[in-house]
């Protein structure tokens, strides 16, 4: 049957099973557009091809399975390069499509033309032009392959114009692929011996789950290996999910921001258990002073990210899954006692120290707006962050449950990721209410896309957290840089205002009372609503604690101002 | 120390470039990179030589692999192996006994004379790194013109290990050359 290199695109789509696509058309990808109507694939139109990037890693994230991006030639496809990033780092399974000049004028600097393929090679795990029509639908077959295999990761198609107009035979490339997918990496007997040797002897470990435990889907196999050996567990940013919060085994979040249980336990274990992660530096504070007394075990399936910056001793390259069942059948069962009940004791000291203890003293902390929104979805609730200090305690005290998905930009710290990620979120995931947490710097990044929520009428629940400033920035500019707040203030417009505009219901909540009041309005609001609340700009319920500062040791904690604390902390190297 | 890795990388167009891109970002830096074609058809092969006091080989190995036009990366430092490099001299001819002098140096060490020109001569050199050293100081005391070096290339002794879990092209003209395994 012969196809133009457009109808290609969409049958190729189709059969991998796609049915939502987030984009913009332009010049370089109408041609593309125009036989969409005839394979039944959705696409929304979202107002900033950043956010098709982000949409469809946020879809990605939601549902595990590829996301999908499209944008036109030249400043579409540019406009997709921070999503890309944002997916590379937090290891997401996107495919972007971007338009291109014809192959007769590439290279001359074109209208529109830019060199995409170019600009993404180190910020995606694989891109193609492709100047043959008779090479794509291969090369959509392989992208997705490519995509979602092994260390999932973004990856871009580049169509010339031409390529989208001719016509050739379409053959189903199924079962004749240029790749066979690399076999996923498996650990020798040596390696489990070894792992499984350290430990049965280790007095006080402690397990780290990354984002690996929920890609390999090894949930199941995490829980099963805690429990047998009664070892407490950590979870990075990326990791809440991996592990029940409500098992006496939990430590909650390790690193910059995490909890100080878990880290704690860290600086004190003689065993890590790195499983899946990548011992980030926002996880580890400085290296020579983290974990000093453990030895370290270290799993994943990238072979680059073992020994890449903390040493271990054993590092096992390979599918988490099967691995860790591996080693659940060489392991011994013990109680690690008295460790397990010494940090069940910091467990209940560290909880007297809670921040939801605290009155709110007639202003609205955030940490008691992120609770309220726990309460009210029972935990059930796809979460969506921005990025600042709304996002980090979000990650604090919205207690994800086990295997549900908590979205946020990990590794690129991306601003403006929340509001279309949820976007994405919503779509994997018609059934499940939705809840974004954004500062008023971020929304600023991503408020465009309140048309994209209404013209599809997606129910997502939007939270601005709003201090008036990049409260993230000015509490650093406040702790680390002399107090001088520069260029971290916002003036901002009424929020509640700029949605009823978009004909989007709000809400403003200025107390604990009337915050509890809107976010019940919101819960029980089928359709687009946001939430504005008014949080101090100053002060000790405007800082995120507790803290590491940058370059410190990971139990050099902080926990209040240190102006308040008598304490001066020094400016991060 | 010198070590030196062998790739077998698809025959696409920008795989030096994806290469050459991931060693800059990573800060690896490079000793010497050669590519060229191999037994089969649609791969190259690269030799890649890093100083390991400067740059860890392992994690530019894992940081190869992770490429996806990289089929297999092998580190062949500790291997029985030919290590070549290839050189081009231009050298000055002052007089005839500068001339049977250059002769006689290229004849010594084996190495070829390509060229020969009233005022000036190409010698060609094929060898280890040391091997050719050694030549183009004695060429030295003549003048040299002009010098090219390829970079190493190496080959492996013995047993040849293509590494079966890796990302390989199929297809009937590869699988058929996977069974062969010349």
């Amino acid at each position: 049957m012969w196809k133009t290199g457009a109808e290609i695109v969409w049958e190729m789509l189709r059969r991998e099973g796609v049915e939502v696509v987030f984009g913009i058309p332009g010049g370089g990808i109408m041609h593309t557009y125009h036989p969409r109507q005839e394979y039944g694939i959705h696409h929304v139109l979202v107002r900033h091809e950043q956010s098709a990037a982000h949409a469809a890693d946020g879809y990605a994230r939601a549902s595990g399975r590829v996301g999908v991006a499209i944008a036109t030639s030249g400043p579409g496809a540019t406009n997709l390069v921070t999503g890309i990033a944002t997916a590379m780092m937090d290891s997401s399974p996107i495919v972007c499509i971007t338009g291109q000049v014809g192959t007769s004028v590439l290279g001359t600097d074109a209208f529109q033309e830019t060199d995409i393929t170019g600009i993404t090679l180190p910020i995606t795990k694989h891109n193609y032009l492709v100047t043959d029509v008779a090479d794509l639908a291969a090369t959509i077959h392989d992208a997705f392959e490519i995509a979602r295999s092994g260390r999932p990761g973004p990856v871009l198609i580049d169509l010339p114009g031409d390529v989208q107009r001719a016509t050739t035979e379409f053959v189903p490339p199924e079962g004749r692929s240029t790749y066979v997918r690399r076999a996923l990496p498996t650990a020798d007997e040596e390696a489990i011996r070894r792992a499984a040797a350290l430990i049965d002897r280790s007095h006080r470990p402690v397990i780290l789950a990354g984002r690996g435990v929920l890609l390999s889907g090894a949930v199941e196999e995490l829980a099963t290996f805690a429990n047998r050996t009664n070892t407490p567990v950590a979870v990075t940013l990326l990791g809440k999910g991996a592990f029940s919060p409500d098992h006496p085994l939990y430590l909650g979040m390790m690193g910059m921001h995490g909890h100080a249980v878990a880290n704690h336990a860290i600086q004190n274990a003689d065993l890590l258990i790195a499983l899946g992660m990548r011992f980030d530096d926002r996880v580890t504070g400085v290296p020579s002073e983290y974990a000093p007394q453990a030895r370290k075990i270290h799993i994943d399936i990238d072979a680059s990210e073992l020994n890449k910056r903390i040493p271990v001793d054993v590092a096992i390259h390979a599918d988490l899954r099967p691995t860790l069942a591996q080693i659940i059948d060489r392991v011994g069962s013990t109680s690690h006692e008295p460790w397990f009940s010494e940090t069940q004791t910091w467990r209940t000291q560290a909880s007297t120290h809670d921040v939801l203890r605290e009155s709110p003293n007639g202003v609205l902390p955030t940490p008691h707006v992120i609770h309220e929104i726990f309460s009210a979805t029972g935990g059930d609730a796809v979460v969506v962050t921005d990025v600042g200090q709304a996002q980090m305690w979000t990650a604090q005290h919205y207690t994800t449950q086990c295997a549900r998905p908590f979205l946020s930009s990990g590794g690129l710290g991306t601003m403006g990721f929340g509001l279309p990620a949820a976007i994405g979120a919503q779509f994997a995931r018609p059934e499940d209410e939705v809840w974004v947490v954004v500062g008023d710097g971020g929304f600023q990044m991503s408020l465009h896309e309140l048309s994209t929520l209404v013209q599809e009428d997606l129910p997502v629940r939007i939270a601005v957290i709003n201090n008036s400033a990049l409260g993230m920035v000015r509490q650093w500019q406040t702790l680390f840089y002399d107090g001088r707040h520069e260029a971290t203030d916002l003036m901002n417009p009424d929020f509640t205002r700029i949605a009823e505009a978009y004909g989007i219901p709000a809400y403003r909540a200025t107390t604990l009372d009337s915050a509890r009041a809107a976010i019940a309005e919101a819960h029980g609001h089928d359709g687009p609503v946001l939430v504005e609340f008014e949080v101090a700009r100053e002060g000790d319920p405007s800082h995120v604690y507790p803290m590491v500062p940058s370059g410190a040791a990971l139990d050099a904690m902080i926990h209040s101002s240190p102006t308040a604390a008598g304490s001066s902390v020094g400016r991060p190297a | 120390m010198n070590r030196t890795l062998v790739a077998s990388v698809a025959d696409r167009p920008g795989v030096l470039n994806r290469v050459a891109s991931m060693f800059r970002r990573r800060a690896f830096n490079i000793e010497s990179l050669t590519v060229g074609h191999t037994e089969r058809e649609g791969i190259s092969r690269m030799t890649i030589v890093v100083d390991s006091r400067q740059t860890n080989a392992e994690k530019v190995a894992q940081h190869l692999e992770r490429l996806v036009d990289v089929l297999h990366v092998e580190d062949i430092t500790n291997r029985p192996a030919i290590l070549h490099d290839l050189a081009l001299v231009k050298v000055q001819i002052q007089d005839k006994v500068a001339r049977s002098e250059i002769l006689r140096i290229a004849d010594s060490f084996q190495a070829k004379l390509v060229d020969m020109c009233p005022q000036t001569a190409i010698v060609e050199i094929t060898g280890s790194e040391a091997t050719i050293d050694t030549v183009v100081e004695a060429l030295r005391a003549h003048g040299i013109l002009e010098m090219v070096r390829t970079g190493r290339v190496a080959m492996a002794r013995g047993e040849t290990n293509r590494g079966t879990g890796a990302l390989a092209p199929v297809g009937e003209q590869m699988s058929s050359a996977e069974q062969g395994g010349s």
